[in-house]
């Protein structure tokens, strides 16, 4: 069973509707400055091209709780700015995950009905159970947050009021 | 999030088929109506209308893969909800609740 589902396509899909520009979006993503303002709050730094480098640092409450610097590396596969962003993302403060490999991560903003944008996230998880169940929110009641439905939730906060969902 | 996105939310939820389709794709994502349509006692054409009312409000996300479409449970809008009345005032008081918990049950098991 354990080793079916190890070999089961897992792909999750994330969309939130945020009253912004595809443009800010797209900076709140990709901007260290804005990414350590929502989600896990740490700098997200990219080398935006093909085969560039992405690294996700930690915050200084994961580093006060004993995380290394590094959180989270990849490798940016598209980026087609503000549209779409494909990278290779993996979780590096868990030996268990760094074993299960690189997922793949897809960020879509397309223009939706006025003022509002349409942002999807797809995480091609496959291969990397603990992961999945750490961007899904199991994990989150164990203080590991709410994974992308969180993130989501704290950006469109972000973007829409301007303010951090936790101070 | 406006009134009406939430209205959508809770008039898509108050229904028992519904929040069984949101089960299933819990339990497993990315199914093809099919597949749904296979665990439940329901026409194709009735499931495909309780398909497009999650879709509408969000809470079902459709891809295509290849010829097939693919439906995916997403969370966001329930979490918007959560967050927007339960996160802000209550969750530091529920972890504290669940970390109690574990210890006590650690202790007696």
């Amino acid at each position: 069973m354990t080793t079916m589902e190890q070999t089961t396509e897992t792909i999750q899909v994330y969309r939130v509707y945020i009253r912004a520009t595809p443009e800010a979006i797209w900076t709140a993503i990709t901007d260290p400055d804005w990414t350590e303002r929502f989600g896990y709050g740490g700098r997200g730094e990219y080398d935006l091209r093909p085969g560039g480098a992405y690294r996700g640092w930690t915050s200084e409450e994961m580093r006060a709780n004993g995380a290394p610097d590094l959180g989270v590396d990849g490798e940016v596969i598209e980026c087609d700015a503000p549209h779409r962003l494909v990278q290779t993302w993996r979780m590096v403060m868990d030996e268990a995950m760094v074993a299960q490999g690189f997922t793949r991560l897809t960020y879509e903003i397309e223009p939706g009905q006025g003022d509002v944008t349409k942002l999807t996230v797809t995480h091609d998880l496959t291969g990397a159970p603990r992961l999945a169940a750490l961007m899904n929110g199991e994990l989150e009641a164990q203080g590991a947050g709410g994974g992308w439905a969180w993130v989501l939730s704290s950006l469109k906060t972000l973007l829409e009021t301007g303010e951090p969902i936790r101070p | 999030m406006s009134s009406n996105d939430d209205d959508r939310v809770f008039k898509a939820l108050a229904d028992p088929t519904r929040r069984f389709l949101l089960d299933r794709l819990h339990e497993r994502d990315g199914r093809t109506l099919t597949e749904l349509e296979s665990e439940i006692e329901m026409s194709r054409f009735g499931v495909m209308k309780h398909l497009r009312v999650l879709e509408d409000a969000g809470l079902v996300v459709a891809q295509r893969s290849g010829r097939e479409k693919l439906h995916f449970l997403n969370p966001v809008p329930i979490r918007l909800i959560h967050d927007r009345w339960i996160d802000k005032y209550t969750e530091r008081r529920v972890s504290a609740l669940v970390d109690l918990k574990n210890e006590l049950e650690g202790k007696t098991g």
